[in-house]
């Protein structure tokens, strides 16, 4: 691959400016509140643990991340289980309405969450699910499942046909062939789809806090509470920030090596 | 195309289609109810047909008025971004690494920004940028210039912005990064024996062979900066004043805040509608692109490959599979 000149330096500065802020955030989380307050260090000089002690013992902090956690799960699950047959359908067949429906499904991934906030706040309370982590869950669906859709389709798509028609002329049946031998076949993408619904889920904030109150709060939404009558504990939202941050980079790590490829939708 | 027609596909896709239709369909049917109506409270609903969307596109009013406001700020943000991150994003990609432990290293810092929770990328720069304990606004106020992104309305722009870029690029680098690996070595074989300049080869190979991830890029992050919420949210709280307001922020207001439904609905299908235009023209230029790309493909071996085919053994024509 040809690189351009100064492309080191470039490189570099680039990583600093995405680096900095966290390290800022990094750095806070370890200071005490008065020291944010009334110094300005670059590096904590009386290094503390306080914050994140307080957030591994007070169950109202640490249920957050459970509740954030557990939505999440559910809604990769969901997505990728009902995209798999999906994904084989629009790469291999032709059906009526194939395209609009394609369209549609790409249209509700880009559908701004503000509109949804209410209705969806209507519709699980009205079936008895608001404040689950069911209701967020499905309600991340609506922009997860297009775009699990749309990766796996890419995938699918990169499977050579011949193999479908051995498969079935050895007397496969679909779901068998299905199981054994298409889901191996596309298990990096499927990693690539599941990590994508994970970090969209994981990220999405303005769903999950409008359908839970108190049973299913997201640690996003909890870390608002950090304004309090003494001012802003800036040391503990950092903290929460940076514990935040950690399932996600752990998630990346797993999936480095496809991660341009994802990010391409499977599609390159 | 060598899809074979078969109605019975859509027993596969029915899932799908149930899923997205349960969350989309029936909530959409209520937006579009509420719409119509006015409410006073206790539940009580009035008729009152189109004449929400009249006061929506109607500058003179209070509703229309913020309305087209923050229309007008949104789509300012939205290219401005767009004009920042898709050249920057490209330089960052063209200045991967080739090899080595720093690919994987650079593709995971890259990574980072965009898996971090939006509130929190809000909370980052909030700390990052005041004044009194963030390290870029004490570091601007100290070298003497007046950075106050509460206060002050550009500085409160420029922080969104420059939030927007730290928070992004990285999505359409990633992008690029992509494309560029698909290209095989023998189209810059076959340019270095042409004598190519770095420029041409830009322009004749990479460019052209970005185009499609490109699109995916510029589709993603238009739409995105066009529902932002969550991070202007965070950092100014839409202000100062209703500066940094974007249409998301200014529904959420109506909806949420002031509980009234006809407006907030109305304004919601207004919202949805300019979203799906721009959604249903990038998705045609995509198929089309897409359906050239194939002709050309079935073109292109036999005329531009010949050079550097003569010269390199058959294997080195084979694409790369493009993981990185």
């Amino acid at each position: 691959m040809h690189s351009i000149p100064g492309r080191r330096v470039i490189m570099a500065l680039f990583l600093i400016f995405l680096l900095l802020p966290i390290y800022w955030l990094v750095n806070m989380s370890f200071k005490t509140n008065s020291e944010i307050v009334t110094t300005m260090t670059l590096w904590p000089h009386t290094p503390t643990l306080q914050h994140y002690k307080r957030i591994f013992t007070d169950e109202s902090w640490y249920s957050g991340y459970i509740n954030s956690l557990e939505y999440v799960v559910l809604n990769t699950i969901i997505s990728i289980t009902v995209a798999l047959p999906a994904a084989y359908a629009f790469s291999r067949y032709r059906f009526l309405g194939d395209k609009h429906l394609f369209f549609w499904l790409l249209s509700n991934r880009m559908a701004p969450a503000a509109v949804y906030a209410l209705p969806f706040f209507n519709l699980y309370s009205a079936i008895g699910l608001f404040d689950t982590p069911w209701a967020v869950a499905l309600a991340h669906c609506i922009f997860n499942v297009p775009l699990a859709v749309w990766i796996l389709e890419g995938f699918v798509s990169g499977v050579p046909r011949e193999i479908d028609e051995t498969a079935f002329l050895d007397g496969y049946s679909f779901p068998r062939f299905f199981v054994k031998i298409l889901i191996p076949l596309i298990a990096s993408g499927i990693g690539v789809a599941a990590f994508f619904c994970f970090m969209f889920s994981w990220v999405e904030l303005l769903l999950a806090r409008t359908l839970t109150s108190v049973q299913a709060k997201p640690i996003a939404a909890i870390m608002t509470r950090t304004v309090s009558a003494a001012g802003m504990d800036w040391g503990l939202l950092a903290a929460a920030g940076v514990l935040t941050i950690i399932p996600g980079a752990l998630v990346i790590w797993f999936v480095r090596n496809y991660i341009a490829r994802g990010f391409a939708l499977g599609r390159v | 195309m060598d899809k074979t027609i078969n109605q019975k596909a859509w027993f596969l896709v029915l899932p799908v289609f149930l899923v997205v239709a349960f969350s989309a369909v029936i909530p959409l049917m209520t937006v579009v109810n509420y719409s119509m109506q006015d409410t006073f409270g206790n539940n009580q609903f009035f008729w009152n047909g189109v004449g929400w969307f009249k006061e929506l596109l109607d500058p003179s009013t209070d509703l229309g008025g913020r309305f087209l406001a923050s229309l007008g700020r949104n789509l300012f943000f939205s290219l401005v971004i767009l004009a920042i991150e898709v050249p920057l994003g490209i330089v960052i990609a063209l200045s991967m690494p080739r090899e080595g432990w720093t690919v994987a290293a650079c593709l995971v810092i890259l990574a980072l920004p965009l898996l971090i929770p939006w509130n929190v990328v809000g909370t980052i720069w909030q700390i990052f940028g005041r004044p009194d304990i963030g390290l870029l606004g004490y570091t601007l106020n100290s070298l003497g210039i007046n950075y106050n992104y509460v206060s002050n309305e550009i500085d409160a722009w420029v922080t969104v912005i420059v939030m927007d870029v730290w928070h992004w690029t990285s999505l359409v680098a990633l992008l690029c990064y992509a494309g560029l690996k698909s290209i095989p070595d023998a189209y810059y074989q076959a340019a270095q024996i042409d004598g190519a300049s770095r420029w041409a080869v830009f322009t004749a190979i990479q460019l052209p062979k970005m185009n499609r991830v490109l699109l995916i890029a510029v589709l993603l992050r238009f739409m995105d900066s066009f529902m932002i919420y969550t991070e202007p949210f965070v950092v100014t709280g839409g202000g100062p004043g209703n500066s940094t307001t974007f249409v998301s922020i200014e529904l959420v207001k109506i909806a949420l805040g002031q509980f009234d439904l006809g407006k907030a609905a109305a304004l919601s299908l207004v919202y949805n509608l300019i979203i799906l235009i721009v959604c249903w023209v990038f998705y045609t230029v995509m198929t089309n692109a897409g359906v050239e790309r194939k002709t050309q493909a079935e073109k292109e071996p036999a005329a531009e490959l010949k050079p550097a085919g003569a010269l390199q053994p058959a294997h080195a024509l084979q694409p790369k599979e493009g993981v990185a």
